[in-house]
């Protein structure tokens, strides 16, 4: 599965209860394949937005994207790898390090990537990583061989480089902090 | 003014010109049914079962070209609205349906009745709402018809619990345009899109046109016309799109696809330009997706984006009304002639005609399609027809040509059997100046017969007309043809459907030969009332043509022609 054949969606939504659950209703109805789905808050209360990578050769990124405009609830959706973008994964790799050796590969391998360790105990150590996929998963491969325990990541967010800027000037008719609940503040 | 929510739901179905909801009461709905008594002007009429209520609305909807709407109480009232929501939804039909909930605070507690109505209909709604704030409850009614009726219509279900039908507040109707930012059909085709699909007309030396039920909904009749005269252009009609054009128009071919007109399905196979306009390569319309109109190239107007190379990829997709478009488009169109490509469809035309059962000498048996035939005589082929999902439906769309718009309405995309008595009740009460035929399979109007009662309650017309072959006849037809005739569970028992009719009070008679049809149209239009007309025919006639499932479009059973075997 080569990485050229991977397509992102970004998803401009309203920080509604329900839109995560419509979203994901939608894939499953149409049978869409996805590889990741990311949710977050905006600089905007009342908009979360989602980033969406799917394998090009199971699921089309268009056939997303059309379906996504649909809902009610997604102010905006954008195929952003068609152009330029900026894509990143954060990873928390749990590793084996109760020897010497394990400690100083783990070291030297977290100095060639865009990775640190954040926690560092006699048995294992957490190393954090933000990256492209592809390094991310790198990262991983080379550490399998001294012993991960434990992983998370969190899947992809990306947005287009340079002034394609995904934003609305839509407000919600009543303010969050008028409503009975029905803009949730807390994700989606 | 301060008014309770149940009060804002009847203000505002007013202000969004409602006339008649179809529903069913029950404790959680309970408030906004107290409301009702405040306003005389809003006609409810009393279901015998909450699909019947969804149906209702939905052939309301289908006649009228307005929202239907239906209304349940939570749990069981709400669930039974799903399969009539599931069947507006698959054929783009509005329609509005509220449901009480149980109260705010015990949601999420299994209280009695409380069943989450919002969850379920999310795959089958164009959207859906759960109104938690009393305040939220005049916008989000008003988004909700606005959503219905506006792009590709559809239905939207409104879920309101008890409590806050009970709760008071400030109503202020929310005037202005409305504000929903994720909301945006498509409307108009770019100039390169125009050009593109000009220069595909111009280079076209066999082409067809394929109307459904966009054009339809989107009022394209007269630009339909205008096209197909001005390029003459033979059109072909899905199942819903037909009405798009008058069926004796001498370029229209009839209905395409899986029980369609040969001439449709040879003429789409040969063709060398597709023209699809509001409709949406359904696999009952094209047959094996690989073999599809091979040689063609395509252009497909639909106003849902989603639509354009879902199942056909097109040469030229244009997401956009199918009014607007032909309007832009048509002031482009070439005058055109096709003599040589038309005549080769009148000799397919020709040889169906020789198939033609009507056409046979068929002894004293009587099948479906000369009822059918014949009623389509004898009404003058202007009734208003509503049928349910069988060979019957099949055998209307294939010998009921309909002249005008809206004149026949099926559940052609989720094929719900049950769909026709409710259906013709709605519709005969949105437009009641018409003569309403509800056409029906002993199957399926055993789903809903009960709505034989509303009609009665309401004074509601309609002329039923059951087609009675004692089997779940297209099951059956397939059990012969796929099965080895092993007719399991499709020979059905079926009640005196006249002794039925009577006890409900309704004036029925009983047909078995071809030489009563003419009486018993004479004796449906004799009646104020609703009334039951039991078709005895054949118990096993074949609906032909047939593009098996899956086939390829061209490759049709065909009846034989006489002296054939």
């Amino acid at each position: 599965m080569s990485e050229s054949q991977k397509q992102t969606v970004v998803a401009l939504v309203e920080n509604k209860p329900g839109v995560l659950n419509r979203v994901a209703s939608l894939f499953r109805r149409r049978n869409f394949n996805v590889d990741s789905l990311t949710v977050g808050r905006t600089h905007k209360p009342h908009l979360s937005r989602m980033t969406i990578v799917v394998d090009a050769a199971r699921t089309d990124g268009r056939r997303i994207a059309a379906n996504l405009f649909k809902l009610v609830n997604v102010i905006d959706v954008k195929l952003v790898s068609e152009e330029p973008y900026v894509s990143r994964d954060l990873a928390l790799i749990k590793v084996r390090t109760d020897d010497a050796d394990s400690r100083n590969a783990v070291t030297l391998i977290c100095d060639r990537y865009p990775a640190r360790i954040v926690d560092m105990g006699v048995k294992v150590a957490i190393v954090e990583i933000t990256a492209q996929e592809d390094i991310v998963e790198s990262l991983i491969r080379e550490l399998e061989p001294i012993g991960i325990v434990e992983m998370v990541r969190t899947g992809v967010v990306a947005m287009g480089r340079g002034v394609r800027i995904l934003d609305t000037d839509y407000e919600p008719p009543l303010k969050v902090a008028e409503t009975n609940g029905n803009y949730q503040v807390y994700g989606v | 003014m301060i008014l309770t929510g149940a009060e804002i739901v009847m203000e505002c179905l007013i202000r969004e010109g409602v006339e008649v909801m179809f529903g069913y009461p029950g404790g959680a709905i309970l408030p906004t049914y107290d409301a009702m008594t405040k306003y005389p002007q809003l006609r409810h009429v009393l279901v015998r079962h909450e699909q019947g209520a969804a149906h209702m609305a939905d052939g309301y909807a289908r006649a009228t070209g307005r929202v239907g709407v239906a209304i349940a109480t939570s749990g069981p009232g709400a669930t039974n609205l799903v399969t009539g929501i599931g069947t507006a939804m698959m054929d783009s039909s509005p329609i509005v349906c509220i449901t009480g909930q149980v109260p705010r605070g015990t949601i999420g507690s299994d209280a009695f009745q409380e069943i989450d109505i919002t969850g379920i209909t999310l795959p089958i709604t164009k959207h859906n709402y759960l109104v938690n704030d009393v305040r939220e409850l005049a916008y989000t009614i008003r988004e909700a018809f606005h959503i219905a009726r506006t792009g590709r219509p559809g239905p939207v279900l409104i879920d309101i619990p008890k409590d806050v039908q009970n709760e008071k507040t400030e109503f202020i109707y929310p005037e202005g345009p409305i504000r929903l930012p994720g909301y945006r059909p498509p409307s108009s085709a770019s100039e390169e899109q125009l050009a593109d699909a000009l220069e595909l007309i111009r280079q076209a030396k066999k082409p067809v046109i394929l109307a459904g039920h966009g054009i339809l909904m989107s009022g394209a009749v007269n630009e339909l016309r205008e096209l197909a005269e001005r390029a003459q252009i033979p059109v072909t009609l899905t199942l819903l799109g037909k009405g798009a054009i008058a069926e004796q128009h001498p370029l229209c071919v009839g209905m395409m696809g899986m029980h369609g007109a040969a001439a449709c399905n040879y003429a789409i196979q040969e063709a060398d330009l597709l023209i699809a306009l509001g409709m949406r390569f359904d696999d009952r319309v094209t047959g094996n997706l690989k073999t599809y109109s091979p040689n063609s190239r395509k252009i497909h107007v639909d106003i849902d984006p989603s639509e354009i190379n879902k199942n056909v990829k097109v040469d030229v997709g244009i997401a956009g009304d199918v009014r607007t478009v032909l309007s832009q488009l048509l002031p482009h169109v070439p005058s055109k002639q096709h003599i040589e490509w038309i005549n080769r469809i009148r000799d397919w035309q020709e040889d169906g005609d020789e198939r033609d059962i009507v056409h046979h000498d068929s002894g004293d048996k009587l099948y479906g399609a000369q009822v059918i035939n014949d009623l389509w005589h004898y009404t003058g082929g202007d009734a208003l027809t509503v049928t349910d999902v069988g060979q019957h439906q099949m055998l209307e769309a294939q010998y009921y040509p309909h002249q005008r718009p809206h004149t026949l309405l099926t559940s052609g995309g989720l094929g719900t059997m049950g769909f026709g008595l409710p259906a013709a009740i709605g519709a005969k009460l949105g437009r009641p100046e018409e003569e309403v035929w509800a056409v029906v399979g002993d199957g399926g109007f055993q789903m809903t017969l009960c709505e034989l009662a509303t009609a009665m309650q309401e004074n509601v017309k309609v002329n039923i007309a059951i087609l009675n072959n004692a089997f779940l006849g297209m099951v059956r037809q397939w059990q012969e043809f796929f099965y080895e005739e092993r007719y399991h569970a499709t020979p059905m028992y079926s009640p005196d459907f006249v002794k039925l009719a009577e006890a409900y009070g309704i004036p029925a008679m009983r047909v078995t030969s071809r030489d009563q049809i003419e009486e018993s149209v004479r004796f449906a239009r004799s009646h104020d009332t609703t009334v039951l007309i039991e078709y005895a025919i054949e118990k096993e006639e074949i609906v032909y043509p047939m593009v098996p499932a899956g086939a390829d479009l061209h490759n049709m059973l065909r009846r034989p022609k006489p002296g054939e075997k």
